[in-house]
Order: C-alpha cells, then structure tokens, then sequence
C-alpha cells in the first residue's frame, strides 16, 4: 500500500489530497478491532446496565471502573510501553474512546476522557523523565485519578488571564500555589492535578499537584445540567506546597502546555462525540421501528426518515475526520525519533502543527453530536421529553461538549486565527493559493473538467474543489479588505471558520468514499456515496452562501455584484434530488437499527 | 493438563434482530455482527482457570470460514496459549456431524486430556460435543456448570439437573464436557493481550491436514436437512405483547389480572 503523505496543518485547503494519503474507519486493522470491542465489551457489562450508580456520583464505584479500565489497558493507549502504559497509536486511542462513550452515557465517557486526556498526556509529553516514573504508571492503572486545572473565576476562554499565583520559597525548594480553579472535572475524586498558574504573578506555568499536598481542597459539586455522574468542582490551593521538581516542562511555558494539550483533547472529544452520535442514532432508530402512529411504524413515514438518514451522514462526516486526524497526527510523530518524542519542546510543535484540524473535529463532532440528540429526542416525540427514555439523559448530557476544551466559538477563533497567521508567516501557502484563483477568475471560464463525469463521485470532487476556491477568494477579499480589522470582526472570522470546517468534513467523507468504491465498488460503496451526494449536496450551497456574506460585508458595494457572480460560477452548482439518497440510507439504519458503516 | 476448546464464530443476539431471508433457507446474514458463542467464552474462561491451577496450556480451535479466526485470536487475547482454525471448502455446509468429525481428526493429531465445548452455539443445534464424545469414545458430560481436578486422573463435574438441582459426578480423563453459561465469570480482553497476539500466526488445517477425505464432512456427509425457516405462527391463546417495556409490564399485569393470575 501507497504511504501515506504527510500534509502542514491547514495544507487540505489548498492541497490536491487523494484518498491513498488519509486514513479511513474501513482501514481499522485486527488489532484495532479487537481494541474497540474490547473496550466496549467492558463499558456494557460494567458501566451500561446500571447507568443510575454511575449518576449518583458513587466514588467507590467510580474508582472500581477505572481501576478495572486499567487492567484492561484503556487508561494508557497513550502512555508509552516504559511507563506501564500500552503506547498505541493515535487511532486506537480514538477507539477506546469512542467505545467508550457509546455505550456508558457521556458521565464515565467524560471522567475517563478528562484523566486519560488532558490529565495524563501533560506528562506523557511535557513530563521530565522523573516525573514519568513517579506518576504514569498509577494514572495508568487507574489506582491515580487525574484532573486539569486551567479556568479560574475569571479565566475561563481567557485562559491566560488566570489568577492563580505560585511563588518561590525562599530556600528554592518549593513553590506556595494560591488561587481558585473552578469546573473541575474529577475534581472530587482526583488524586494528582496539572495545574496552571503564575510564577511571580506573570510567568504562566503548569504544576503537578497531588491531593495530598499541604492546601489542596475541592468545593462543593456543581449541579449541572447533564454529564451529572461526573464530578465537577472547584479547586482551591491555598499557601499548597508543590516541590520544584513538579514544575511541568518550563517556567513561564505552560501556555505551551495548556494550548497544546487542549489540541489533543480536541480531537479525542470528536472521538468521543462520534461515540455518542452512534448511541443516538441506534435509539432513534428503535424507537422508530417500534412505535406505531396512524397504524404504521413511525419509521415509514418520510419526515422520519430523514431525520434518521441526516443523523447517519453527519456522523459518517464527523466518524471521517476524527479518524483521519487521528492517524495523520500518529504519522507525524511517527517522524520523530523515540528521543526526539521525550523532547518536550518538539513535542509541542508537533502537536500544534495539527491545531486547527482539532478545534475542527471539536466543533463539527461536538454539533453534530447535538444535532443528533436533538433529532432523537424529536423523534420520541412527549416520551423523549420524559426520563423514562434515555433521550432526555443523552439531550442534556451533549450539550457540555459544545463549551468544554475550549467554546465552539473560541474554536472557530483558532481555526480562522492560526490560518491567517500561519499565512503571514509564510508557513501555509494561502497567499499563493489566492492569488491562483484570482488569476483563474481573470482568465475567465475554463471549465475544462466539466462534463467529466466518468468516475463516480466525480462531480462532488469537482464541487469540494470550487469549496476550495471559493474560500480561497473570501478569505482573500475579508484579509485585503479589511486587514488587521478582520480580527475585530468576529461574524466574519465565524463564516470563515464554518467554511474551513465544511469543507475537511466534505474532504474526509469524500475521500473515505472514493477509497471504498475504488476498492469494494458498488454495493459496499452505495451507501457511503450516497451519504457524501447528499451531504455535499447541502453543504456546497451553504459555503457559497458564507463566501457571500463575507464578500458582501468586506467588498465594496460597486465590484459586489461581479464578485458575487463569481462566487457562483466557481461552484457551478446545481442541486441534486436528494430524496431518494435520503431515503436509501434511513432503509438500511432502520434494518440495521444502528449506525451502519 | 492439556486442553481444547472448541469456539465458533455466531451472530452476536444482542446486536442483532434475527431475520428469516426472503427464500426460508437460513437468517438473513447480511450486516449481521459476529461474535463468539457466549457458552464458548465461559468454557475457554474455564479452560484457563483449571490449566492456571494445574498447569499446561489452552488450545483454542474453531472450523469455519476465513472470519472465525477472529474469535480464536480473541479468545488468545483472553489468556488460551494456542489456536488452531480449521479451514477448507470442503467443511462448508457441514452438520453437527460434520463439524464432530473434523474436530475429532484434529483432537487425535495432540494430545488433549480434556476437550471443552459450549452447551451449544446461538446458531446451532447442540449437537457437536456430545457426537464428539461419542466418536472418541471418551466420557461425556453436558450442561456442566463446576469443574474439579481430582488427583486420580479424575473430574468432579457438576451439572445442573431439574428444579435447580445440582447433581455430581465423576468423569474420567480424557473426556470431553459441555459448559453451561454462569460456571464462572468470563474475564474481559485486555489491550495487552490483544498486542500480544496480534501478530501470532495461527495454523490454518484442512480436511487434507486432518486426513479426511472430502465425503467426511461438508453437505456430502451432512446428515440433517434443513426443510425450512419460519416464525412460528401465532397459535391459540398465544400473544405477543408489543409497545415499549413499561407499556408491555402494564399490558401484561392487566391481563394477568383479568385470567385471574393475580389479584
């Protein structure tokens, strides 16, 4: 098999990517497929049969779990072999996880989520050999539960802006923490914290803090909407003692640790969303092939169905991408020598390269995810709205994760954000790109691909190509027209962003697809081409209604409507009758009466 | 003590709702998901507690197509030592008969002390471990739910009998049981066996390898004829109760009351 290329965070918007250089779900080797069962064969029998005890918040029982969760091994796919960890790779890490929360309902999901995640992999890659040794193995085992201590009171999206001071003592040996961290998920039951916060009331700085420190105290559980089998908590440190040796990496460097880390726990919450989208997905789906209205199953009827069928191809997208951004992030450590993967600093470009692909995965698999319940929740119609169905649990639980690892909308900062700096910075070629289709729109029409419809799915190639260039312009006319500005202007970083996020969802769906039909052909590969038609079908009218908003609002009034023109013959789109695709799907999800790909 | 136990690869019932296919020949297959057979899992989970307490290995051995070396390797991750996957298109559309006679040429090329089957497969007729018994000619128990080594080249087996009875006896070695769901409690798979078997070569054997030739096994050697697949018809006084689980509590406990069940 072709290697895979390895792209630049960002390059897919200006890259020609074939379906050989991503990794899709279909291409899970045994072992991975043993790792999800495995995974999910614990969280049914442990966790799914008595889901009430999980929501009592009992920590005896939360303790049994991961504890049992660490024999299994599901605590250290990411801590390396020396460690007592099981040092798999980024797509197995994505496995357990989505397993995960399948089938506990999102409380264990988000408890094991937050210790193996942003409490572990501070250590994992920021860690001096010392600190590994102390601490990997008892997270690893579960016998440790581990918290992230980054919002403060007045440092929630402002992360930095935190309060939380640590001062040297006067013998060197330690430093006093003071301050208060609010939101804690394990902030009952965590044993070891990371904690950020700021040496000499400036140098932002990450700590590794245990329970037993002299000063360390949680609050009172938060009561909370959803996600109530979690314990959510304040923190507070006060004059606590933390020794110099548990300095995570380097003083005044812990925005290097925070951002980064929060990039990883990005991509592993669309592992997990993708989890709940499944879950959701199978509950409509029983629900609908059993309840009966007017005489028939309510699965017959057509609203029904697309709902049902809307639900599976928004997965698919959302499942497309967190596996592909897995394995691409997997090759680009997989660059690195096993000396450079301890170099703490290098470890941290390295996972930054990925930053706006994660913040991608979040926002469209953690909206998808509500999309998804919400539908759900619809379709059971007054017994939804009930707890004696597990759609209201699973409505509410969701939307947490469209506010945590950063708010969707700090997310679509980053995307839009990180573009246009690596742009300026001469690290991503978008100048260049513009630039191209400024010359291409000048030349006028050469459609020379058009009419070239011999492959399949050649015609939603061509459409997620003029996405492409259609972002391309936007993009051009929002930075030259408003330059240094357009920061201010959040509507239209919004836009932006939401285009950069549609089209890596249509480009994983797209090449996940053409991959099956190259290799399986018709009747494996009907289902997933029917899902990206209908899915680009949508999606390409939205994006060219984006890419018109920003023009409209960033252009001059006059070249308005010459450029707005041009928006539409870049796409040359002409919707497709989408019913029937629609349709097809919601048949086989009913039969199946689960996510079926 | 060596052993062997016998797995196969069923539609997993708990993920799957079991359909008849348009021409009544067999279920529907398609997009079924697979699994092993539950009694198989808790006859291997015996298998490793008795080798952990008297020594020896773990054989696992399952004859099907090419996707039930799935379970063999699964049932490795679990702790058994060695797999072996009986593969050939000769074995296809074998009876229970069939599938004895091939598991029986395997059985004599080792030598196994105790052969383990699951009571019966989700997908099966119950058959393989009884036939397999009788063409070795070694003991058999069925239906056991407790295993005992005895120091006398003996077993005590206890088998569940009528009215939650428990009944045992003594079997000589070699022999071969059938194991009831509930006899212990199967452990999970964990991430390092997994890795640990992920790249084990596992023996693939033919009904050349076993010596047999192709009239032994598959349809020329099946003995059972499958006639038709069907639902059973509603019968008289039968009902189906239909609605969601509290809505089929209520329906039942009104009826209940109104033959006089309950009060």
């Amino acid at each position: 098999m072709k290697k895979r290329r390895v792209f630049g965070g960002g390059e897919f918007l200006i890259a020609d990517i074939d379906p050989e250089d991503i990794f899709t779900p279909e291409e899970r080797t045994q072992e991975h497929q043993m790792i999800y069962q495995a995974a999910l064969d614990f969280v049914k029998k442990e966790i799914q049969p008595d889901l009430d005890r999980m929501e009592e918040k009992d920590a005896s029982h939360i303790r049994t779990l991961f504890e049992m969760a660490g024999e299994l091994g599901l605590n250290s796919t990411d801590i390396p072999e020396a460690y007592g960890g099981e040092g798999m790779d980024k797509v197995s890490t994505s496995l357990v996880t989505e397993a995960i929360a399948t089938a506990t309902g999102a409380s264990f999901a988000v408890a094991h989520g937050a210790h193996t995640g942003i409490g572990t992999l501070p250590i994992v890659y920021f860690g001096t050999e010392d600190q590994k040794q102390r601490y990997l193995e008892k997270l690893a085992s579960g016998k440790w539960i581990a918290a992230y201590c980054l919002t403060e009171p007045n440092a929630g999206s402002d992360a930095l802006n935190a309060q939380t001071t640590a001062v040297l003592s006067e013998d060197g040996t330690h430093y006093l923490l003071n301050g208060e961290k609010i939101f804690i998920t394990n902030g009952a039951w965590a044993d070891l914290f990371i904690v950020y916060a700021k040496v000499d009331g400036e140098k932002f700085t990450g700590f590794i803090v245990e329970r037993t420190f002299p000063g360390v105290a949680h609050g009172a559980e938060e009561k909370k909407l959803g996600i109530k089998g979690s314990s959510t908590t304040p923190v507070v440190f006060k004059d606590c003692r933390v020794p110099v040796e548990n300095v995570l990496f380097e003083v005044g460097q812990g925005h290097k640790i925070a951002f980064n880390v929060l990039n990883i726990g990005r991509y592993k919450l669309g592992a997990s969303v993708v989890g709940g989208c499944k879950m959701a997905l199978a509950e409509a789906a029983k629900y609908a092939a059993m309840r009966e209205q007017f005489g028939k199953k309510i699965a017959s009827f057509g609203m029904i169905k697309k709902k049902l069928a809307d639900m599976c191809i928004r997965t698919y997208m959302a499942e497309s991408m967190v596996y592909r951004m897995a394995a691409a992030l997997e090759d680009l450590l997989n660059t690195k020598t096993p000396e450079e993967r301890n170099d703490a600093a290098l470890n941290a470009r390295t996972i930054e390269e990925y930053a706006i692909e994660c913040s991608i995965a979040k926002v469209f698999g953690s909206e998808t995810l509500d999309f998804c319940v919400d539908e759900l929740l619809q379709i059971h119609g007054g017994n939804g709205y009930t707890a004696e169905y597990p759609a209201e649990r699973m409505y509410r639980d969701a939307r947490i994760n469209r506010i945590f690892e950063g708010t969707n909308e700090i997310n679509r900062l980053v995307i839009a954000g990180t573009l246009f700096r690596r742009a300026m910075k001469g690290r991503l070629a978008l100048p260049d790109a513009i630039q191209g289709v400024r010359e291409q729109l000048k030349k006028g029409p050469s459609k020379t691909d058009s009419g070239v419809q011999a492959s399949p799915l050649a015609l939603q190639k061509r459409y997620l190509a003029s996405s492409k260039q259609i972002f391309l312009l936007a993009a051009g006319i929002a930075a030259d027209r408003l330059g240094m500005q357009l920061e201010k202007e959040q509507e239209v970083i919004e836009l932006l962003a939401d285009m950069v996020i549609m089209i890596y969802a249509v480009e994983s769906g797209l090449l996940r697809a053409r991959k099956i039909l190259a290799k399986k052909g018709g009747a494996a590969g009907d289902y997933h081409a029917a899902a990206v038609k209908v899915y680009v079908n949508d999606t390409v009218a939205e994006i060219v209604s984006k890419a018109k908003q920003v023009v409209a609002f960033a252009e001059e009034k006059e070249r308005l409507p010459r450029l707005l023109g041009a928006i539409d013959h870049l796409a040359g789109f002409q919707p497709i009758d989408t019913i029937p695709l629609r349709r097809f799907l919601a048949d086989k999800v009913i039969k199946q009466k689960r996510y079926p790909f | 003590m060596e052993i062997l136990v016998c797995v196969k690869r069923v539609p997993d019932t708990s993920e799957n709702e079991i359909t008849v296919n348009k021409d009544g020949t067999d279920i529907e297959r398609e997009d079924l998901v697979y699994s092993v057979n539950e009694w198989d899992n808790y006859a291997v989970e015996e298998a490793i507690r008795l080798r952990d307490k008297v020594g020896g290995s773990v054989t696992v051995v399952s004859l099907g197509p090419e996707d039930a070396e799935e379970v063999v390797r699964r049932e490795m991750a679990m702790g058994a030592d060695k797999g072996i996957h009986l593969m050939d298109a000769a074995f296809e559309a074998s009876d229970g008969y069939g599938i004895a006679t091939a598991l029986k040429a395997e059985i004599l090329k080792g030598s196994y002390d105790l052969v383990l089957t699951g009571a019966q497969a989700d997908d099966g007729a119950g058959q393989v471990g009884g036939m397999l018994a009788a063409m070795l000619q070694w003991p058999f128990a069925a239906l056991v739910n407790k295993v005992e080594v005895a120091d006398d080249g003996t077993l005590k087996v206890g088998r569940e009998i009528a009215g939650g009875n428990q009944e045992f006896s003594e079997i000589r070695l070699p022999c071969v049981l059938s194991i009831q769901t509930g006899i212990n409690e199967p452990r999970y798979v964990g991430i390092r066996g997994i890795r640990k078997v992920a790249s084990v070569e596992i023996p693939v054997h033919g009904a050349a390898d076993l010596g047999l030739s192709l009239e032994a096994v598959g349809a020329a050697a099946a003995r059972v004829k499958r006639l038709d697949y069907f639902l059973p018809e509603l019968g008289e006084g039968a009902e189906i109760l239909e609605g969601t689980e509290e809505e089929i509590i209520d329906k039942l406990i009104e009826l209940l009351k109104s033959k006089g069940g309950i009060k």
